[in-house]
């Protein structure tokens, strides 16, 4: 965990954790989405995201269902790799 | 109570009658899915008044209560995130509040994402009216371990803080009992108010300083200065017209030193919260996996969640055909028709004129009215069961690669998939798209989904035409029409529409079990509001139409209407078809399914399908047959379809501007159809 990585939201894997370090996209998106949790600095994890299609991040224990396009403006910093156990 | 609310305004509800009488204003306000139309409900029960919110397509829902001789109302506030004018329904809420002067707000908040919720509340904070927090779902909550202290909660914000278990009919009167008691003693309200981020402060007051006297008093400096640092587009325009042009332009340099200010206001309010919520509630991270996690393992994968969705619709489809359609025929031939032959014999003195227009003309209206509503209650409760359970969001997480390439999103898949069984809940179930430019382009795209009266016609004509290959046809009309919407909802998107792509983020709420009454109060109001508006709507047009195929009699064959359709026989030839047929989709704007009736009498076959089937067989060529059934499906809506699409977009331009398409769609496609099989030489011979 010594270097810090910023990605876009759409790159991380399900099971992963993250915070986000910056919002793309103009004030009116950054809004939107600050007001549904995902703020700078809030820790989320995902829970979907097949490569294509929208994705799934639970943040502030709130599940949000953001188009592909949406995801890539999100910057985040990966925080570990952990898959969720099936049970 | 009301000398504190001067600008009260006129386009309110209330009377001045009531205010005198010392009636408690209070607005429900709380974000989506946090369970605020059930405490309505259960406050307002049988005294809502649904309406529209002036020269807004967002719904204003009222009702009166009484609570220890103290009358009240309550008025539903739509559910927003936040109070920044990103939408209309962030608008409407925060012009309610500063326009409107409501006595008290009462915020609704789930407890199971309670600092997400609490984010509206502070921006509620900085507004001038007192607040009471009600906290619901605390058994939800406290099934994920999560504990909150009301009393500490209470303490911190400095505001009353009730909880509740709306669904099971908890603490919502002690709720509404602490916004009274809060509107008669305003020194319960001692709010700790979020402070902006150090950085901003100075800005902040620099701002506020410039705006001096110029804001009208119905707005609060500092609130202005805050939502200029946001960056808020309506607040940025009103202020640009209030000050002077020097002050003004200070304030733009201001403002863009600190164009960051946005995102470092929303990060403070959440550390507010988190300092809020820090000694009354604990949140343990137990890594369990909830029910909605599990059910969510199917419900949004791409394979299984799909088939899920299918069997959902196969469902609600089986229950129209099993439950509606009987009912459906039952009104028709029990209702109606007794109704038309009782009053048929009452009427036998009078002139055979009034009598046919009493009785074919109005009650047959009536009959079109009515046979809609067991259709409407299913499609109805289907939607408010997939809403209210939390599966509705779901359904658009799977749908929403589909109908991404049509400038839609997930969102908009269920209601044009209602269009299948009728296009008037299609319409109105728009609603439940958030951005309003995807659900007017939803809406306009609707009527393009082929209804189940228009699949009638085609299960019924196919056959009669093609034989065996029937199946096919009928595949490649519906193929056509979808086909048809795919395009026109491309090109709307890339030229009406251009640029007003809805981003996709939605919540995906917590699976719950739905609550009956509120199913009960949506079906009710969404079919009430139809028979108000769209009914009377039909019922003219109906007896239009019926004295436009009796004057000037003796028969159709020599009718207005007839003349009419004799007259377009020109643009009919070009698709092949002669007159009957033309007047046969002119009958079927008051219902689709008409059309097979009026092919029925103007062929001379009764209205026995059979003996129409071998007339028609017999002088309509397969060509003009397979281009009369693609005008058919394409062809402008009925008439209650256009009065809903009316009454959702509030707009004639948009309502007209959509019928003008389709019909110059229908007829640009039957004439391609027909010209393209006559120049082929294929099913031109037989007319």
């Amino acid at each position: 965990m010594g270097e810090q990585k910023f990605v876009s939201l759409h790159r991380l894997a399900p099971g992963t954790r993250g915070i986000v370090r910056r919002l793309q996209g103009g004030n009116e998106f950054a809004s939107r989405l600050v007001a549904m949790g995902l703020s700078i600095g809030s820790e989320f994890e995902v829970l979907q995201n097949r490569g294509h299609g929208p994705v799934i991040v639970l943040v502030r224990d709130t599940r949000i269902a953001l188009g592909r396009s949406e995801a890539l403006k999100i910057v985040v910093e990966e925080l570990e790799r952990e898959r969720r156990e099936t049970e | 109570m009301s000398d504190a609310r001067q600008n009260s305004s006129k386009g309110s509800y209330a009377t001045d009658l009531e205010r005198h009488e010392q009636t408690i204003v209070v607005g429900l306000a709380g974000q989506p899915n946090v369970g605020k139309s059930t405490i309505f409900n259960l406050l307002t029960g049988l005294s809502q008044h649904v309406g529209n919110w002036p020269g807004k397509t967002v719904e204003r829902k009222e009702g009166m209560l009484v609570h220890q001789d103290i009358k009240l109302r309550l008025v539903d506030l739509p559910g927003t995130y936040s109070l920044t004018a990103n939408s209309e329904e962030e608008r409407i809420t925060r012009d309610f509040i500063l326009h409107e002067r409501p006595d008290v707000i009462v915020m609704i908040a789930d407890a199971s994402a309670l600092e997400r919720n609490l984010y509206l509340l502070a921006e509620l904070l900085v507004l001038p009216v007192p607040v009471v927090l009600g906290v619901n779902m605390m058994d939800v909550a406290e099934a994920q371990g999560i504990h909150i202290q009301p009393h500490v909660l209470e303490a911190a914000l400095g505001l009353p803080v009730i909880t509740l278990v709306a669904a099971r009919n908890q603490g919502v009167s002690e709720l509404i009992a602490a916004a009274e008691r809060l509107v008669r003693k305003p020194a319960g309200f001692k709010p700790t108010r979020p402070k902006i981020a150090e950085p901003h402060r100075e800005v902040l007051a620099q701002v506020r300083k410039l705006l001096g006297q110029h804001v009208p008093a119905l707005y609060r400096e500092d609130w202005v200065a805050l939502k200029l640092l946001e960056g808020d587009m309506e607040i940025t325009e009103k202020a640009q017209s209030w000050l002077p042009d020097a002050d003004w332009s200070s304030v733009v340099a201001l403002l863009k030193e600190h164009e960051d200010a946005v995102l470092d206001i929303a990060s403070g309010r959440y550390e507010w919260i988190a300092r809020m919520v820090r000694a009354a509630v604990t949140h343990p991270r137990l890594g369990q996996i909830s029910v909605t996690d599990r059910l969510d393992r199917f419900a949004v994968h791409p394979f299984w969640g799909l088939l899920l969705l299918l069997a959902m619709f196969g469902l609600v489809f089986w229950l129209t055909f099993t439950v509606a359609t009987p009912i459906q025929h039952w009104l028709d031939v029990y209702v109606i028709e007794r109704l038309q032959a009782w009053l048929a014999s009452g009427l036998a003195d009078a002139p055979s004129w009034l009598a046919d227009l009493l009785v074919n003309g109005v009650l047959g209206g009536v009959g079109i009215v009515v046979t809609f509503v067991p259709i409407l209650a299913v499609f109805f409760t289907a939607l408010a069961l997939l809403e209210d359970t939390g599966y509705l969001a779901r359904a658009a997480y799977v749908t929403d690669r589909f109908m991404h390439f049509l400038g839609l999103h997930g969102k908009s898949f269920l209601p044009l998939f209602l269009g299948f069984g009728c296009n008037v809940p299609a319409i109105m179930g728009a609603r439940v798209i958030g951005s309003q430019s995807g659900r007017l382009l939803t809406i306009l795209l609707a009527p393009l989904v082929p209804c189940s009266a228009r699949l009638l016609i085609l299960a019924l004509l196919t056959p009669v035409f093609f034989g065996n290959q029937a199946l096919m046809v009928s595949w490649g009309l519906v193929s056509l029409n979808i086909l048809v919407l795919a395009i026109v909802g491309i090109t709307l998107n890339h030229t009406v529409f251009r640029g007003q792509h809805a981003a996709f983020i939605m919540e995906m709420p917590l699976y719950h079990l739905p609550n009956l009454r509120s199913i009960g109060h949506f079906v009710w109001n969404n079919i009430w509001s139809f028979l108000r508006k769209a009914g009377t709507i039909i019922l003219l047009v109906s007896v239009v139409v019926w004295a436009l195929s009796n004057y000037p009699g003796p028969d159709i064959e020599q009718s207005y209407l007839a003349r009419f359709g004799q007259s377009l026989t020109p643009i009919g030839q070009l698709m092949g078809m002669d007159w009957r047929m033309i007047v046969a989709l002119l009958s079927s704007f008051i219902a689709k399914e008409n059309a097979i009736a009026t092919l029925g009498i103007l062929y001379g076959a009764g209205e026995e399908g059979r003996g129409l089937a071998e007339t028609m067989a017999a002088v309509v060529s397969p060509a003009t047959a397979l281009s009369f059934l693609a005008v058919t499906m394409l062809f402008i809506p009925c008439a209650a379809t256009v009065a809903v699409m009316y009454k959702e977009t509030r707009s004639w331009r948009w309502t007209l501007f959509d019928v003008t398409l389709l019909l110059v769609i229908a007829l640009t496609v039957g004439v391609i159809i027909y010209q393209a099989a006559h120049w082929l030489g294929i099913g031109v011979s037989g007319a």
